[in-house]
């Protein structure tokens, strides 16, 4: 959108391809572990710890990984709801790491973002109609009451909500009904991006599949650009156009869908891959499965060199000494952080599956 | 046919809520065989819990009612025996599952002595020693590594999955008969929910216990199940063998939600959500509770008046459907996008 192009120019510093909306660089967020009487600090919990990434204007970006893998706070740490330990974070080619409150109005008005609990996110003292314009409030869009009104209904409208619900409040509804008010009330400033977090995985099934149909309808409507976070491994293969896999604070492999799922080169995003159950009983025993040993190490102290090593199958030596770099390896196109990458297809039916 | 371990006839089920009374459960009839898995898959709150707790006599009542029906476990009413004989036989011969491992483990006690507590139980006479010995087999049978050392460890030092597989342990150590499950990966990764899923079979291979599993994961069911049952509003609207349900579903709802799934294998332009929303159990609607979410009703008056029975569909009792017109579904040769397998 034309938009993006203004900006581009304001930091010369910038490199990014001119499509992008957002890129974050060796972004870094650490949680102080404190102890004792006086809170000492006596460690760190490494919640994102080294991340890059770029995000292209109209795109969906899936974030995967399991419980405590960081994707929240990377969410959050990208739109700066928490302050970053180290990096840079670059929005539509301005550097807005060091931007105070006042500078960051503007951003904030740009990136929305969606919680992950439908129950716990939207104030439950506050009317549909309040939640929905507050974020109008705040910026001073709107002055008199008229003008609001019809704004708001507007948005219901466009979320599949009726404007009579605009009155009620949030515990006389379903919670795919309060997701929708969350998506209509980021939707009220007319974002630019959206970062999605887990905003499907409360619902039930055919739910989900109402929600996830208005975020791409919203999104070819208005153009907007989303950074999908989800442990759902299928709905985030249906919505994203690209995907980036996390372990302990880290991308492990980044490619587009189909690199992904069709041709994935490491070894977690296989072995995650190969964990779904499939929803066909005629695959039963016919997939290749890979049952991983152990648990995902604490993030406070992850192990040496590839943090994925504890409870990898092809784990060598070098594993322990040397932190795989996110790079392109072994002929393939995307970029992998394995010194062991290699494409397997843990989704291919064969007749005689193996286990690992 | 062999006879039914578990046989639940017309079981209904109500709450006392300030709103209202809540129909959690109605008229739910099944059987479980030797040896089967049973999946129970259904929206939240279509009464899956509710229907299992309730012959366990884990339901509270008040504010929960008894309304009626059966069920039958060796020929003997579970709804009408005392309760401590009840109380006998859950832990025993019938095990559960659930998905909070922490409402089987006491957080104040060493994990190892509650499983060697459970098995002294139900078995006179065995001795301290011999209990930790069976213990540690069950606690490797599920997987706990050091399993000799993890036997003095308190639920707080073991992680999600590990305490998971510990209720495992607990809930064969007494070579049940019948296991009921109640979503038991829900709270879990998926890499650790591969590892529980893999318990679960040598669980099922060691003690060939009857299963009924309930999850809201058709991706599970279609793993794990024999037999599935799918509920919508407190009532059953479809059972049958796990191959029929998914390849060729006789209820729309079914239908309806295989359409609405986002699958890890394949490529979907558009996911195909049923409309509207789960029905209030307060005041379902009438006729069929379907009917006001149904792609096939079509506005049909039968289907808004009158409340479709679970019958016999194709040949005998194999596969039931709630659904007045569900030989147009038949007639359509209707198959769920899902059935489609990757090339
Ligand atoms: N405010 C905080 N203070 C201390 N530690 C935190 C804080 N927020 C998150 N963490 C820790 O950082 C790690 C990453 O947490 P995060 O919530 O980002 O994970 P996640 O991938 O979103 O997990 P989930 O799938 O469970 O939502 C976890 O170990 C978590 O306990
Ligand atoms: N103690 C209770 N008091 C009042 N209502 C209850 C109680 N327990 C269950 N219910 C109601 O009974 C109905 C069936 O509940 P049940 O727990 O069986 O649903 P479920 O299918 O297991 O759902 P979920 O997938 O969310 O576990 C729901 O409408 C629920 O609100
Ligand atoms: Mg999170
Ligand atoms: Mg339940």
């Amino acid at each position: 959108m034309s938009q993006t192009q203004t900006s581009a120019v304001a930091d010369p510093a910038t490199n990014g391809d001119p499509g992008e909306i957002l890129r974050i660089e060796g972004l870094v967020k650490h949680f102080p572990i404190k102890a004792g009487l006086f809170k000492h600090t006596v460690g760190q919990v490494r919640a994102v710890d080294g991340v890059d990434l770029s995000v292209r204007q109209g795109e969906t970006l899936g974030i995967v990984g399991e419980s405590g893998c960081g994707k929240t706070t990377l969410g959050r740490t990208i739109i700066k709801l928490i302050e970053p330990t180290a990096g840079k974070i670059v929005f539509e080619g301005r550097d807005i790491t060091a931007l105070g409150r006042r500078d960051m109005r503007p951003v904030r008005r740009d990136v929305q973002i969606v919680f992950q609990d439908p129950y716990a996110s939207l104030n439950p003292r506050m009317t549909v109609r309040d939640i929905v314009g507050e974020p109008l409030r705040i910026h001073g869009l709107y002055r008199r009451q008229g003008e609001g009104r019809r704004r708001i209904e507007e948005l219901l409208r466009t979320v599949g909500l009726s404007p009579e619900h605009a009155n009620r409040f949030p515990h006389e509804f379903s919670g795919g009904q309060r997701q929708r008010i969350g998506v209509a009330r980021a939707l009220a400033l007319n974002p630019k991006m959206m970062v999605l977090d887990e905003p499907v995985s409360a619902l039930d099934v055919s739910i989900q599949a109402q929600v996830v149909n208005l975020l791409v309808q919203l999104q070819n409507e208005f153009g907007l650009t989303y950074l999908f976070i989800a442990h759902d491994l299928s709905v985030v293969r249906h919505i994203s156009d690209r995907v980036a896999v996390m372990y302990l604070g880290k991308i492990m492999e980044l490619g587009t869908r189909q690199q992904l799922y069709e041709v994935p080169m490491h070894p977690y995003t296989q072995a995650l891959l190969s964990a779904v159950p499939i929803e066909s009983p005629n695959l039963r025993g016919r997939r290749k499965r890979i049952v991983l040993q152990g648990d995902v190490p604490s993030p406070a102290n992850p192990p040496s060199g590839c943090r994925f090593r504890t409870r990898c199958w092809k784990a060598q030596q070098i594993c322990a000494e040397e932190e795989p770099a996110l790079v392109p390896r072994a002929g393939g196109a995307h970029p992998v952080a394995c010194h062991f990458a290699e494409v397997m297809k843990p989704l291919d039916v064969s007749d005689q599956p193996a286990v690992i | 046919m062999p006879e039914p371990v578990l046989s639940i006839r017309d079981l209904t089920v109500e709450f006392k809520t300030e709103d209202g009374v809540v129909r959690a459960v109605t008229d739910v009839t099944y059987d479980l065989f030797p040896g089967e898995t049973l999946g129970i898959v259904g929206e939240s709150g279509s009464g899956k819990s509710v229907s299992v707790m309730t012959m366990l006599g884990l339901v509270p009542m008040p504010p929960g009612k008894l309304v009626g029906g059966e069920a039958l476990y060796k020929g003997r009413d579970l709804l009408k025996i005392p309760k401590k004989e009840l109380r006998n036989i859950r832990g025993g011969e019938v095990a559960m599952i659930f998905q909070d491992p922490m409402t089987s483990l006491n957080p104040v006690f060493k994990i190892g002595d509650q499983i060697s507590e459970a098995l002294q139980t139900h078995r006179d006479g065995l001795s301290d020693g011999d209990a930790r010995k069976k213990t540690i087999e069950l606690l490797e049978l599920v997987g706990v590594p050091y399993a000799e050392r993890r036997y003095d460890q308190y639920p707080h030092e073991f992680s999600g999955g590990m305490r998971q597989r510990a209720m495992i342990a607990m809930a064969i150590a007494n070579d049940p008969t019948v296991l009921i499950a109640d979503e038991p990966t829900t709270a879990l990764d998926v890499t650790i929910q591969a590892q529980i899923i893999e318990v679960m079979r040598a669980a099922q291979d060691e003690t060939n216990a009857a299963t009924i599993l309930i999850t809201h994961d058709l991706g599970l069911v279609a793993e794990l199940a024999d037999r599935v049952v799918v509920m919508y509003a407190g009532r059953v609207v479809e059972l049958g063998d796990v191959h029929t349900i998914f390849n060729s579903p006789r209820h729309p709802y079914t239908v309806g939600l295989m359409n609405s799934l986002a699958r890890v294998d394949l490529d979907r332009e558009w996911l195909e959500p049923i409309p509207g929303q789960p029905p209030s159990m307060i005041s379902p609607p009438p006729g069929c509770a379907f009917h006001p979410r149904c792609a096939f009703s079509r506005g049909r008056e039968r289907c808004r008046t009158e409340i479709p029975p679970l019958r016999g569909f194709g040949d005998g009792l194999a596969h039931l459907s709630a659904c007045h017109f569900a030989e147009e579904l038949e007639a359509q040769h209707v198959t769920a996008a899902l059935a489609l397998e990757p090339s």
